[in-house]
């Protein structure tokens, strides 16, 4: 059985980033950047599956410009076994990156397709869901646990009420959530060793999906920042400032 | 052109989300449609019938939405779209799962978590974990929408009630993918995102037990209880309990953060809220930068007296 991941290169979720002086964009210079902490997830969750025998190979697959090289490194040093680059240079909305990825979805054939929930920078959470849309895949989204039995993969679901779980017959699209796992770290060995893995390169054009920027950025402020407010002494106190200053309870 | 709205329920009653998303459509200006996929379900017909503002509900009856699976609620919207320029769907995990299917199915880029809607074509959403604030304008003759019920008032129940029009439900493939069962989180409290007060717990609580602190309290305010990922991750709670970047966002009156520290994706979730308050036994918790009231306490002494003084 083969797995495919897309993988996002993202900012590191523990830096805050800020609006640049214009207000046009974000400003990423000197920003550290990272794997989307659940395609981290996604990854870890192949690597179970291929040491429990379920699975033979890891593709993991990434869009976007030479830097992104290093997330699909990373990748390969946790063990996944092969990687490609669709490159470009211009950003890439989900729509454009489903797209693409039914394009290497077709060349791979893959009997699994995990991804992340969502990249924690556009907050989109969109791209699986798409993804499995344009290829008429089934699609089990915010997965924390997930089997696979003969041909089906069955999937528990975080829903707002609690949890879910669904059937689906492969090949199928799974997205990761929090509590699916906590992913391992690469060891030294590894990281050498990812260095001979393949990575294959191809350009975006050479797929013959259009980038089209259908929905545009024209400005990014800071939200409204709250004013700190003041520290209470004692519990009576607090009662008192929500009865009769905030007049919340 | 009209907006189409995707109406969520649990088969019974109608989701306070629908009522928000409805409000957000209304501000499109155009006449507004709800889809209802449901099996059988009369309560939430009727409900559906009377959300104010709503011109015509589209009933798509079936068995198979018992539960409900997003390649079949997409194919429903599907089969209406030629008559709609907007389709939206509350950020709840329902409306994250279908709309961005229906989207794609309609070659459209869809819109996440909307939190303002400045005309037809340009509109705001937090990126980043809320760190930003992005204003976006879409070049797309129809759009897919997912808006962030915290920042829309519900419309209310209307006296009139809205026409019904029957819908024949889509074949869809083979049953490719087939429910199995759900686990819900059973409580007498009221829902997290539509609560007027919230109060929740970290990885300060230390376990699950020590959550009846909270629930203690909540039962005297009529609270919601809600979470930090640490204290689910850490088994105290379940997961429908988190508060944050990637769990459930809240906007009460009052929300109380007890033993939380206020990590970034954690403030996400809850910085709209209009009064927060913070107890935390470590006075330069971030939490305290963003709470108008901060108390500096431990936790376990706080609450009892708190609920004691309610
Ligand atoms: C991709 C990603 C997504 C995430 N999404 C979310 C999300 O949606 N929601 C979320 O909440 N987090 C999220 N996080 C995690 C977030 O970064 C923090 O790790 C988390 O919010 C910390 O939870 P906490 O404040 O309960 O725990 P801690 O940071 O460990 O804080 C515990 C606090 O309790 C206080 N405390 C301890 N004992 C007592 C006591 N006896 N009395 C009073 N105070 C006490 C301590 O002083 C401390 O401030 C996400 C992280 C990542 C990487
Ligand atoms: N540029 C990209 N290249 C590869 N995979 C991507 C890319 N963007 C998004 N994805 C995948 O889609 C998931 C959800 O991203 P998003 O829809 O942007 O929130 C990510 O976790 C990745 O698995």
């Amino acid at each position: 059985m083969k797995i495919l991941i897309p993988i996002k290169r993202v900012n590191d979720y523990n830096v805050k980033v800020r609006p640049n002086q214009a207000n046009t964009d974000v400003d990423l210079t000197n920003v550290k950047m990272a794997m989307n902490p659940f395609c981290e997830i996604a990854v870890e969750e192949a690597i179970r599956l291929k040491e429990a025998g379920k699975a033979d190979e890891i593709v993991v697959v990434t869009i976007g410009d030479d830097k992104h090289q290093e997330q699909l490194r990373t990748a390969l040093a946790l063990g996944a076994d092969r990687a490609i680059l669709v490159k470009t240079d211009n950003p890439v909305q989900p729509l454009v990156v489903a797209k693409v990825l039914s394009k290497i979805y077709e060349a791979e054939n893959p009997n699994l397709v995990i991804m992340g929930k969502v990249g924690i920078d556009g907050d989109h959470n969109q791209t699986g869901q798409m993804f499995a849309a344009l290829t008429g895949l089934p699609q089990a989204t915010f997965a924390s646990e997930v089997n696979i039995e003969g041909n089906r993969v069955e999937v528990t679901r975080e829903i707002d009420g609690g949890l879910e779980t669904l059937s689906a017959e492969m090949p199928a699209v799974v997205t990761t959530d929090l509590r699916l796992n906590e992913p391992r770290y690469a060891s030294l060995p590894n990281i050498m060793k990812a260095k001979r893995k393949p990575l294959e390169e191809m350009d975006l054009e050479s797929l013959g999906v259009a980038v089209e920027a259908k929905v545009n950025t024209i400005k990014v402020q800071s939200p409204p920042e709250r004013q700190e407010g003041v520290k209470v002494e004692t519990v009576d106190q607090l009662v008192d400032k929500l009865k009769n200053e905030a007049k919340v309870i | 052109m009209k907006t189409l709205v995707l109406a969520e329920h649990n088969g019974t009653n109608l989701s306070a989300a629908t009522f928000s998303v409805v409000n957000a459509a209304k501000q499109l200006g155009r006449e507004v449609d709800l889809l209802l996929t449901n099996n059988s379900c009369t309560s939430v017909l009727e409900e559906a019938k009377s959300v104010e503002g709503i011109s015509k509900v589209l009933n798509f009856s079936h068995e198979k939405f018992s539960s409900e699976l997003a390649e079949d609620v997409a194919a429903c919207v599907v089969s209406v779209s030629s008559e709609y320029d907007f389709f939206l769907a509350s950020s709840s995990t329902s409306g994250k799962n279908n709309l961005p299917r229906v989207a794609a199915l309609l070659d459209i880029q869809q819109i996440s978590e909307v939190t303002d809607i400045i005309d037809d074509k340009t509109f705001k959403k937090p990126i980043y974990a809320g760190s930003c604030i992005a204003t976006v304008q879409s070049s797309q003759e129809k759009n897919a929408l997912t808006i962030r019920t915290t920042s829309f008032d519900r419309v209310s129940v209307s006296a009139s009630t809205a026409s019904v029009e029957d819908k024949e439900v889509p074949e869809t493939d083979s049953r490719k993918s087939d429910f199995v069962k759900n686990e819900l989180t059973v409580s007498d409290r009221p829902e997290l995102t539509s609560a007027d007060i919230v109060i929740s717990g970290g990885r300060g609580m230390q376990n699950g037990e020590n959550f009846a602190l909270l629930e203690a309290v909540a039962e005297k305010l009529n609270a919601a209880v809600g979470a930090s990922r640490a204290a689910v991750d850490s088994g105290f709670v379940p997961n429908d309990y988190q508060v944050g970047q990637t769990g459930k966002s809240v906007a009460p009156d009052l929300y109380i953060a007890v033993g939380i520290s206020g990590a970034i994706q954690h403030l996400a979730g809850m910085k709209d809220s209009k009064t927060i308050v913070a107890i935390n036994k470590d006075e330069e918790a971030p939490i305290f930068k963003v709470a108008d009231y901060g108390l500096v306490a431990d936790l376990f002494e706080a609450l009892p007296e708190l609920e004691s003084k309610l």
